[in-house]
C-alpha cells in the first residue's frame, strides 16, 4: 500500500510515521512537501504532528492555506483515505475536513502521557481490524487536545457514529478521571460522515512496537492495509 | 551601556563598564599598538568575559582527562563527539543559562535549550535527546514557584516545538539557590562519521554566510551579563535576556542539516553567547584564517543599528556558515526552500584579522585569535572556615528517631526526593519513537534506530555534598552518574560538566572550584571517562552570597544491545533482592539529615573509587547477562529510599507497583543504615533460579553482595523499622510536587 506524509515546516512527527509504516508495517511511504501539490498517488495521506508553522495563530491555521492541503482536500472529495495525527488533527478540523475544533489543555499544560482510548466505531477505514469497545493503550503528547464542538455538532457527529474514539480507562470506561485533556465528552478522536478522513490526537506513530511501550497503534495502521483490501 | 556609537571616547569608566579590568585594557592596546575604539572595546569584552573567555576556570579546566579511544572531539569545538560504532557517532554538551532564568524564567530557559540544541546541529550532529538539570530554592516559596514553572513551560515548549524528545533531568530545591537559580541544559546528537563538521574557517575567498533570524537590539551584552553578580539593578537588566523562536529554530537546523549532508560547507557556528562577533572571531581562530565582514549587509530586524550593536547582539536562532567554492548558490536554494533569511556577509582571508566594514569603512580591525585567547588568571584560594565545621560535626549527637517510617514519608514527599513527573509529562519525551526507558528510571535509553546499538544518558549534581566536602563531592557525581548509566545496562563512555559557582575572585569561591576539578577529574581518571566539553558559569551569588558549589554532570552509556537495558522497578513477585555494595551507618551529608534534623553538614560519605568501579563493571556484566529484572542507584535518601522507589516507580511506565520483603543489613544506626547515603550502593532484583549466578559475578568482580529478601505483596517491609503500604508510599511520592504547584 501507498502512504503519502505530508511535510510542514514545523512538523516533527514526520519520521516517526515514516519509520512505523515503512519499517514496522513493511509499506510504501513518500513524503511530501507543503510546497508541493502532487500527492504521488498515494492510496493514503497521513498528516502528521508536530507544530506546524510553530503553532503561531492557532494551532493548524497557517497550515491548512499549504499548497499540498488543496490536493489533500482534493484527494478526500474523491473518498482516498486520510488520517490526521495530532496537529494533522488540529489541521484538518481547521481545513473544515474534520468538525470541531482542538483547543487548549483544561490544565493549560503540554501533557506527555500513556492513555487508553476505546474504539467506538469500527466501521471505519481505520478502525475495522479491532473489535467494539477495544481498548488501545497509546500515547498522548499535546498542549491543546481539548476536543470542542457546538451541542447542534455534537449531536450531529454523535448520532452518525463519527466519534470512533474516546478516552478511557485501562478496562474501558470512559470517565472524566481518564479524560487528560477535558475533551468534550471524552472524544479523542472523529472522522467525517463520509468516514474516509479520520483525525485523532493520541499517537498510532510512536505506539507500533513493545519496545515503545505499546504495539496498540498498530490496529489502526492495519485497520488502513485492510481498507484497502476491501475497497480494491 | 550608556552609549553605542563609534565616536564614544575609552575613558576608564567606558573600560569599567564593559567589565574590563585596567590591565586588560592596557593588553588591548599592546594586541593593537593603539588604543581600541568603542566597537572594538566592545569585542574585547564579552570574548574576555567569562562566559566566552573562561579566564578564571581554563587554567584548571586543562587539568582535566578529555582523550580516549571514542573520542572523536573534545572539548573546544562547539559540542564534544564519541564514536560510537557502525558508523555513528554522539555528539553531546552541557551548558548554562542560569543567569538569563533568574530575569526571566520562561525565555531564560528557552533560550538555553535552543543555544544547545544548536550546538549539536552545528557539529551536523541530529539532536535526538535533551536533559536538563534545574536548582531552585525551596518550592514552598511562592516565588520560587514562579520560577519553577516557568522555568519548565519554558523548556518544555522549546523541546516540544523542536520535535526534539526531553528524556531525563533532576530538580532539586534548596535555600542556596534561592536567589540564583540554576538552569543547565544537556543535548545529545547522532551523526554519521562522514557527516562531521568544524566551526572553522579556511579558503582565502569563501564566502562567509549569514542565516537564520533577523539581528535586532536584544540580548546586547548577554555574555557580560552573566559574568556578573545578580543584583537588585541587574533584575532591570532585561534587555540582556533574548526571546526565543522555536519554530525558527527548527528550520534552522533542517536547513543546517541539509547544508551539512549535501557537503556544502568548510565550516558552521552557530550564534550564540556574544553573537556574530564570537562566531566570527571563533571561525577565523580555529581555521587559522581571518575573516572580513561588512555589517550593513547583515540582515537587522531594527533601523539605525549600530556596528557595535549588530556585532554584540545576542537575538537567537541565527548561525554563520563558510561555504566551499561555487556552492553559495546551492546553500541559498536550501535556505530559500525552508523560508530562510540569508545573506553573504564577507569572506574568508588569510591575514588572521578580524576585520569589520560597515558600507565599506572599516569599523573595527583586530587579530581574530587575540579574542579567542583571553588573559588566563590563577586567583588566589583559601579554605573557607566553615569546612573545619562540617569535618567536626558531630553525628552521635543527632537523635536517632523513634518511627523511621514517619521519616521515609517525609522523604519521599521531599520535593528533591519527589517524583518529578509534574515535570516530565510537560517534556515530549517520546517524540523520534526512539525513547524505550523514558524518564522515571535512573536514565533514560534511547535507541539508534537501523543498529542494535542504544544510548543511555543521565544529568546529575551534588551541590550539598560539595559544599561540604568539594573534593569528595566532586568524584561522588561523577560516581552517580555512571553509576546510574551502570543501573541501567550500559558502559559510561563520556561525560560533559556544567561548573556553577559563586565569584571567582573570592578565594573561597575559587578554593571549591579548584577542590571540585581535582575531584572531577581523579573520578574520570579511574572510571576511565573522558570529559569531552562543557561550560563554566561562575558569578552565581546575590546579596547574601554564593550558591553550592554545583558542578552538573551529563554522562553518555553505550549499549552495543540495546535490548538488555534495565529497569530501576521491581518487576515480579517472589524475584530476589540483593543489596551490591555496603550499606553502612553513617548520616553525614544526607538529605535525610537536612529535611528530618535541619542540619546541612557534616561529612558526606567517603568514595571508594575502585570498589566504585568494580561495581559498574559487576553491574554492565549482569546486564548483558540479562541475569537483573531491576537494578537501582541507591543514594540519595539511602537504603530505604532506594527500596520504595523500586517498588513504586513501575508507575512511570504503567507497570504494577509492588511490595518487598527485606531485612536491614549491617550494625550500628538505624537511621543511618536506612537512610544513610554511603556510596557504591545498588539494589537489584533477579528471577529466583538466576540467583546463584548474581552471586558468582558479584564475587568474580570483588563486589558485596547481600541477599537481602523477596519482591511481593502490597507493602514494603524493612527489618523490623518499617511496613508501608506500597499504594500510600507511591501516592507520597508521586503527587508531593503536584499538590504544592496546584
Amino acid at each position: 500500500m501507498r502512504f503519502a506524509v505530508t511535510v510542514f515546516p514545523g512538523s516533527n512527527c514526520d519520521h516517526d510515521c515514516e519509520y512505523v509504516i515503512r519499517d514496522v508495517m513493511g509499506q510504501q511511504v513518500e513524503m511530501v512537501w507543503h510546497k508541493e501539490t502532487d500527492l504521488r498517488n498515494p492510496d493514503c495521506v497521513v498528516v502528521p504532528g508536530g507544530f506546524s508553522y510553530g503553532d503561531y495563530l492557532r494551532t493548524g491555521a497557517i497550515a491548512r492555506f499549504s499548497p499540498v492541503m488543496k490536493s489533500v482536500a482534493d484527494f478526500a472529495a474523491k473518498g482516498g483515505l486520510v488520517i490526521g495525527i495530532c496537529n494533522g488533527f488540529q489541521i484538518l478540523c481547521e481545513a473544515g475536513l474534520l468538525p470541531g475544533v482542538l483547543i487548549r489543555n483544561k490544565s493549560l499544560q503540554f501533557i506527555c502521557k500513556n492513555i487508553y482510548i476505546k474504539v467506538e466505531q469500527t466501521d471505519t477505514p481505520f478502525t475495522n481490524a479491532c473489535k467494539p469497545g477495544q481498548v488501545l493503550k497509546i500515547p498522548i503528547a499535546h498542549g491543546e487536545g481539548n476536543y470542542f464542538i457546538d451541542p447542534e455538532g455534537l449531536k450531529k457527529i454523535t448520532g452518525n457514529g463519527q466519534v470512533v474514539v474516546r478516552y478511557c480507562d485501562e478496562k474501558g470506561n470512559v470517565t472524566p478521571q481518564a479524560n487528560p485533556n477535558g475533551s468534550l465528552d471524552g472524544i479523542a478522536g472523529v472522522c467525517n460522515l463520509r468516514r474516509n478522513v479520520f483525525g485523532l490526537m493520541p499517537h498510532p506513530d510512536r505506539s507500533g512496537e513493545d519496545v515503545l511501550g505499546s504495539h496498540d497503534g498498530q490496529y489502526i495502521w492495519k485497520s488502513i492495509l485492510g481498507a484497502k483490501v476491501g475497497a480494491a | 551601556m550608556t552609549s553605542s556609537i563609534t565616536d564614544v571616547e575609552i575613558t576608564p569608566k567606558v573600560v569599567q563598564e564593559h567589565g574590563l579590568k585596567p590591565d586588560e585594557y592596557d593588553r588591548i592596546c599592546k594586541i593593537l599598538g593603539r588604543k581600541p575604539n568603542i566597537t572594538e572595546l566592545g569585542l574585547y569584552s564579552v570574548m574576555w568575559s567569562e562566559h566566552c573567555g573562561y579566564k578564571h576556570s581554563r587554567a584548571l579546566l586543562k587539568t582535566l582527562p578529555t582523550k580516549g579511544p571514542k573520542v572523536l572531539q573534545g572539548p573546544g569545538e562547539n559540542a564534544g563527539i564519541m564514536d560510537i560504532g557502525e558508523g555513528w557517532a554522539v555528539a553531546f554538551k552541557v551548558e548554562s543559562h542560569n543567569h538569563p532564568s533568574a530575569i526571566e524564567p520562561y525565555q531564560g530557559a528557552a533560550t538555553g535549550v535552543g543555544g544547545i540544541l544548536r550546538d549539536i546541529f552545528t557539529m551536523g550532529a541530529r539532536p535526538i535527546a535533551s536533559l536538563n538539570s534545574l536548582r531552585f530554592g525551596p518550592l514552598a516559596d511562592p516565588k520560587v514557584k514562579r520560577l519553577f514553572s516557568g522555568v519548565v513551560r519554558g523548556i518544555a515548549d522549546y523541546g516540544n516545538c523542536m520535535g526534539i524528545p526531553t528524556v531525563a533531568g533532576e530538580v532539586v530545591f534548596d535555600e542556596s539557590y534561592t536567589e540564583n537559580c540554576l538552569v543547565n541544559a544537556m543535548s545529545v546528537g547522532l551523526v554519521r562519521y562522514e557527516h562531521i563538521i568544524k566551526g572553522r574557517a579556511s579558503g582565502v575567498g569563501n564566502p562567509v554566510i549569514y542565516i537564520g533570524a533577523t539581528t535586532g537590539r536584544d540580548g546586547i551584552h548577554g555574555a557580560t551579563f552573566a559574568s556578573t553578580e545578580i543584583t537588585d539593578e541587574s533584575t532591570e537588566k532585561r534587555s540582556a535576556v533574548q526571546v526565543a523562536d522555536p519554530f525558527m529554530e527548527k528550520l534552522l537546523m533542517e536547513a543546517t542539516l541539509e547544508l551539512i549532508h549535501d557537503d556544502l560547507l568548510v565550516g558552521i557556528q552557530d550564534m550564540g553567547a556574544a553573537g556574530l562577533t564570537c562566531s566570527t572571531c571563533e571561525m577565523a581562530s580555529r581555521g587559522g584564517a581571518g575573516i572580513e565582514i561588512d555589517v550593513a549587509k547583515v540582515p537587522q530586524r531594527e533601523k539605525g543599528m549600530t556596528p557595535y550593536e549588530i556585532l554584540l547582539s545576542e537575538s537567537q536562532e541565527r548561525m554563520l556558515l563558510v561555504a566551499k567554492p561555487d556552492c553559495e548558490q546551492k546553500v541559498h536554494e536550501i535556505l530559500a526552500k525552508w523560508d530562510l533569511h540569508a545573506a553573504t556577509i564577507g569572506f574568508v582571508t588569510d591575514t588572521g584579522r578580524m576585520v569589520v566594514k560597515e558600507n565599506g569603512k572599516v569599523v573595527a580591525d583586530v587579530p581574530a585569535d587575540s579574542l579567542t585567547e583571553a588573559p588566563v588568571y590563577h586567583p588566589a584560594k583559601s579554605e573557607p572556615d566553615i569546612l573545619k565545621k562540617h569535618r567536626e560535626f558531630d553525628e552521635a549527637a543527632v537523635p536517632v528517631p523513634s518511627h523511621p517510617q514517619e521519616v521515609l514519608e517525609k522523604l519521599l514527599s521531599d520535593p528533591t526526593l519527589a517524583s518529578k513527573r509534574w515535570v516530565y509529562r510537560q517534556y515530549d519525551h517520546m517524540v523520534r519513537s526512539n525513547t524505550l526507558v523514558r524518564p522515571g528510571s535512573d536514565a533514560a535509553v534511547i535507541r539508534v534506530k537501523g543498529t542494535p546499538l542504544g544510548l543511555a544518558m543521565t544529568i546529575d549534581g551534588l551541590g550539598s555534598y560539595c559544599a561540604l566536602d568539594p573534593y569528595e563531592g566532586a568524584k561522588t557525581v561523577v560516581a552517580e552518574a555512571a553509576r546510574n548509566i551502570a543501573c541501567s545496562g550500559a558502559e559510561p563512555i563520556g561525560m560533559t560538566d556544567c561548573l556553577n559557582f559563586g565569584s571567582p575572585e573570592k578565594p573561597e569561591v575559587y578554593y571549591y572550584f579548584d577542590r571540585v576539578i581535582a575531584g572531577l577529574g581523579d573520578a574520570c581518571r579511574a572510571f576511565h571517562i573522558p570529559i569531552t566539553g562543557g561550560n563554566v558559569s561562575l558569578y552565581n551569588e546575590n546579596p547574601s552570597g554564593a550558591i553550592d558549589p554545583t558542578p552538573i554532570v551529563g554522562m553518555i552509556g553505550l549499549f552495543t544491545d540495546v535490548s538488555t537495558a534495565v529497569t530501576q522497578w521491581f518487576k515480579d513477585e517472589g524475584d530476589l533482592i540483593y543489596l551490591l555494595g555496603d550499606i553502612g551507618d553513617s548520616i553525614g551529608g544526607s538529605r535525610y539529615l537536612q529535611v528530618v534534623h535541619g542540619k546541612k553538614t557534616g561529612l558526606c560519605p567517603k568514595l571508594n573509587m575502585e570498589m566504585e568501579h568494580k561495581l559498574h563493571q559487576a553491574l554492565k556484566a549482569m546486564a548483558d547477562g540479562r541475569l537483573l529484572r531491576s537494578a537501582h542507584d541507591c543514594s540519595d535518601g539511602g537504603f530505604a529510599v532506594a527500596l520504595a522507589e523500586s517498588c513504586v516507580t513501575g508507575w512511570t511506565h504503567e507497570a504494577k507497583t509492588h511490595g518487598a520483603k527485606v531485612e536491614l543489613p549491617g550494625q550500628g544506626r538505624v537511621d543511618g543504615r536506612l537512610f544513610g547515603e554511603a556510596q557504591s550502593r545498588t539494589i537489584i532484583s533477579c528471577k529466583p533460579v538466576l540467583g546463584a549466578q548474581i552471586e558468582a559475578l558479584a564475587g568474580k568482580f570483588g563486589v558485596p553482595c547481600a541477599k537481602i529478601g523477596q519482591v511481593g505483596g502490597d507493602a514494603l517491609l524493612i527489618g523490623g523499622e518499617i511496613n508501608a503500604p506500597v499504594a500510600r508510599l507511591a501516592d507520597l511520592f508521586f503527587t508531593s510536587i503536584e499538590k504544592l504547584m496546584a
